[in-house]
C-alpha cells in the first residue's frame, strides 16, 4: 500500500563534450556586444537596451534556469579592461545562466550607468530571479523595472543607502587595549 | 486598541502582505504564484485565484521570527482563510551581517574564515566554493591528497548537515526522539572534525592552497567507524519514520512542486531532485575528483515533502559510499601546493630559515596578491547550488565576493509550496526547504 517514493539512479551519460556544444553566443544571435572567455568560463557582454531579447533567445535555446544574478560596482575600476565594443560604466549586472540539459553556463553582463541605474527585471523570463534583484536593489540601488515587489530585503526598510556600493564606509569599532580611565 | 493603531504598531512598511482591498487582480496573481508565464500549460488559471475573498474574511497572521519551527530568524507573513494559507510571503534579512562587504576588506587567506560561518551547518562547503574561486584566479594546481582530503571532509559535512536536518525536521513533527538521534550522530562526526581541524564548526580548514592540516594519525579508523555506523543507523531511521503512518501522513503530498516550476524558481538540491529532476553539479558538472568515485544520484518521483525526506535519506547513505571509496583511494603525498607565494612555509623552517620566515610573516599579514579577472564556480551544497562570484582587480583583497546561497533562492518557492495547505503543515513544508538563515541573510 504504501509507496517507497524514491527511486535512484544515476543521471546518465558522462559530461558532454565541449565540442559538440553550441556556444551560447551563436545561440544568443546578433544582439551580443562581445563575447570572450574568462578562465574557460563564457561571458557574453551585452546592452541594457538588448538585455531582455538576448536572454529570452537564449532561455528558448535551452537555458533554462537563471543560476544567479549579482550586481558589481566598478567604482574603483572605471576604466577596466573590456572588449572594444562595451563602454564601461560604474555598476555591472552579472547574470549567470544555467542549461539542465546541455550542462552548460553562461554568463551576461550587463553596463549599467551610475547616472541611471536601471535595468529590466528578468522576473517575466526566470521567475526565480525575484530575490535576487530585490538584494542587487537593497545593497546596490540598482532598480529593476518591471519587478513586482521592488522593495528593501536584507537590510531594514528605513535604511538609508546601499551598503555595498564602495563609496559606502565600512563601520568601524575603535578597539581598547587600555583600561578606561575612572574611578572603580 | 482599534485595528489601526494595532496595524500601526506591527507595521513593517511596504515588506508588509498588504490587504486584498488594495491589491489589483494581476498583482494578486503574482503574489498567488501565477508568476509563472513559460509554457502555455503552466499559466496558472484565472480561475483559481481566490478573488472572491475579502479581507473581514481572511486573516493575516506573522510566523516568526522567533517561531522555534522557522529554523533560526524566519519570519512568514500567512494569510489564512480558516486553517488554509491563501499567500503567504517570507521576510528576511534579520540575520545580516554584511559577509559579502565584510569579504571585501579581508584578505584571501582571511576570506575563509569569514565565509565559513554563513551557512553554519555545512561550513566546510562555503570555504570549499571560495578556495576553488581563488585558486581558479591563481592557476594553481592542487596536489591530489588535498583534492581527496576536500572530498572526504566535506562529503563528511554533507552527512552531518543531512543527519542535523533528520533531526530538526524530527523535532517539527513532533517526533521527539528522531531529534536526539540526529544529534548523536551529528557529534560522531564533529568529533573526527575537532580532531582533524581543530573545531567543531567554523573550521577555516580548506583555505586557498590545499588544507590546513593533514589528516590526524589513524583516521581511517576513525572515519570508517563513522561509515560504519551511520549506514545502520538510517536503517533505524527507515523503521522509525519512513514507514510510520504519522509521519507519512503529514509529509505525504504536503508542499508539492512540480519540477518545471522548481527550474523556474530556480530551486537547487533536494528540493530539485525531489521533484525528479536529475540535477546534482557533482555528477553533471564535476569538480574535485568526483568524476573518479561512485555514486548514485537519488531522485523523488512526487515533489512532496515526503520526497524531500526520502532524497536527503538516501542522500546520506551515498555520502557514505563515496566516503569509502576517499578513503580507499586517498592517495599519499602533499596536503597544500607547493607554490611559496600562495602556502606558508612549514613550521619547522621556520626556526632555521630567515626567508621562511618572513614568507611566513608575509602571508599571513599582507597575504599574496591574485592576478585580475573574474570566476564564478559553483559546487554542490546540502541544500543545492553554492556559487561563488569573485571579482579580483591584482590587489591582496577581492574586489567582489558574490555568494550565491542555495537557501536564499529555495526560500522563494515557499509561497508556492505553502499555498492552499493548512498551517499545520506549513511547519513541514518550512522545515523540508532546510532554510538555513545564516546563509539566507548572510
Amino acid at each position: 500500500m504504501g509507496r517507497t517514493a524514491v527511486g535512484s539512479g544515476s543521471s546518465g551519460d558522462a559530461p558532454l563534450m565541449a565540442a559538440e556544444v553550441a556556444s551560447a553566443a551563436e545561440l544568443a544571435g546578433a544582439n551580443v556586444l562581445a563575447s570572450t572567455s574568462a578562465r574557460g568560463q563564457e561571458v557574453l557582454h551585452v546592452t541594457r537596451e538588448r538585455y531582455l531579447e538576448v536572454a529570452g533567445a537564449l532561455r528558448d535555446s535551452g537555458f533554462e534556469m537563471c543560476a544567479d544574478l549579482c550586481a558589481v560596482d566598478y567604482l574603483r575600476h572605471l576604466h577596466r579592461p573590456l572588449p572594444d565594443e562595451v563602454t564601461p560604466e560604474r555598476f555591472e549586472i552579472v547574470v549567470n545562466l544555467l542549461s539542465i540539459e546541455r550542462r552548460q553556463r553562461v554568463r551576461l553582463r550587463v553596463q549599467v550607468p551610475d547616472t541611471d541605474p536601471v535595468v529590466p527585471t528578468l522576473f517575466n523570463l526566470y521567475p526565480g530571479t525575484e530575490n535576487m534583484e530585490r538584494e542587487a536593489f537593497d545593497l546596490y540601488g540598482v532598480r529593476f523595472e518591471g519587478h513586482p515587489d521592488q522593495t528593501r530585503i536584507l537590510m531594514p526598510e528605513d535604511w538609508e543607502g546601499h551598503p555595498l556600493r564602495k563609496d559606502y564606509s565600512v563601520g568601524r569599532v575603535p578597539v581598547q587595549f587600555k583600561e578606561a580611565p575612572g574611578p572603580r | 486598541m482599534t485595528g489601526e493603531e494595532l496595524k500601526a504598531e506591527t507595521s513593517e512598511g511596504p515588506q508588509e502582505l498588504r490587504d486584498r482591498e488594495e491589491t489589483s487582480p494581476a498583482q494578486l496573481a503574482i503574489e498567488q504564484g501565477s508568476r509563472l508565464r513559460l509554457a502555455e500549460g503552466l499559466v496558472l488559471d484565472r480561475g483559481d485565484i481566490d478573488v472572491e475573498f475579502g479581507s473581514d474574511e481572511t486573516m493575516i497572521i506573522n510566523m516568526g521570527p522567533q517561531h522555534p519551527s522557522t529554523h533560526g530568524v524566519l519570519r512568514i507573513m500567512l494569510e489564512l482563510e480558516g486553517e488554509t494559507v491563501l499567500r503567504s510571503k517570507p521576510v528576511i534579512g534579520y540575520l545580516h551581517t554584511g559577509m559579502e562587504k565584510t569579504g571585501e576588506q579581508l584578505t584571501y587567506v582571511q576570506g575563509a574564515t569569514n565565509l565559513t560561518r554563513m551557512d553554519y551547518l555545512s561550513p566546510l562547503h562555503n570555504e570549499l566554493v571560495f578556495s576553488l574561486a581563488v585558486e581558479a584566479l591563481l592557476g594553481v594546481e592542487m596536489p591530489p591528497r588535498a583534492t581527496w582530503i576536500r572530498m572526504l571532509m566535506t562529503e563528511l559535512n554533507r552527512i552531518a548537515s543531512h543527519v542535523m536536518w533528520m533531526a530538526t525536521n524530527g523535532m517539527d513533527l513532533a517526533s521527539t526522539s528522531m531529534m536526539i538521534y540526529g544529534f548523536r550522530e551529528r557529534e560522531m562526526i564533529l568529533s573526527f572534525f575537532e580532531k582533524t581541524t581543530g573545531l567543531r564548526m567554523n573550521h577555516d580548514y580548506i583555505r586557498p592552497g590545499g588544507v590546513a592540516a593533514d589528516l590526524p594519525d589513524g583516521w581511517e579508523d576513525d572515519v570508517m567507524a563513522i561509515v560504519e555506523t551511520i549506514p545502520g543507523r538510517t536503517d533505524e531511521y527507515d523503521g522509525m519514520l519512513t514507514g510510520q503512518p504519522i509521519f507519512k501522513q503529514r509529509t505525504e503530498g504536503v508542499g508539492l512542486i512540480s519540477p518545471e516550476l522548481a527550474i523556474a524558481m530556480s530551486a537547487t538540491g533536494p528540493i530539485l531532485r525531489a521533484s525528479g529532476v536529475a540535477w546534482d553539479l557533482r555528477r553533471a558538472m564535476p569538480y574535485l575528483a568526483y568524476d573518479e568515485v561512485d555514486f548514485d544520484v537519488i531522485v523523488g518521483a512526487v515533489g512532496d515533502t515526503y520526497d524531500r525526506y526520502a532524497v536527503r535519506l538516501n542522500e546520506i547513505r551515498e555520502s557514505c559510499k563515496i566516503v569509502r571509496q576517499c578513503v580507499e583511494m586517498m592517495p599519499p603525498g602533499d596536503y597544500r601546493a607547493q607554490d611559496k607565494k600562495v602556502t606558508p612555509p612549514p613550521r619547522a623552517r621556520i626556526n632555521e630559515s630567515m626567508e621562511a620566515l618572513i614568507h611566513h610573516f608575509k602571508i599571513f599579514t599582507r597575504g599574496f596578491e591574485v592576478p585580475p579577472g573574474e570566476v564564478y564556480t559553483a559546487i554542490e551544497s546540502p541544500r543545492g547550488e553554492l556559487g561563488c562570484y569573485l571579482v579580483a582587480d591584482g590587489s591582496n583583497k577581492p574586489y567582489r565576493m558574490h555568494i550565491r546561497a542555495p537557501s536564499f533562492v529555495n526560500l522563494q518557492t515557499l509561497p508556492l509550496l505553502l499555498r492552499g495547505g493548512l498551517i499545520a503543515d506549513a511547519v513541514a513544508v518550512i522545515s523540508s526547504v532546510d532554510p538555513v538563515m545564516g546563509e539566507v541573510d548572510r
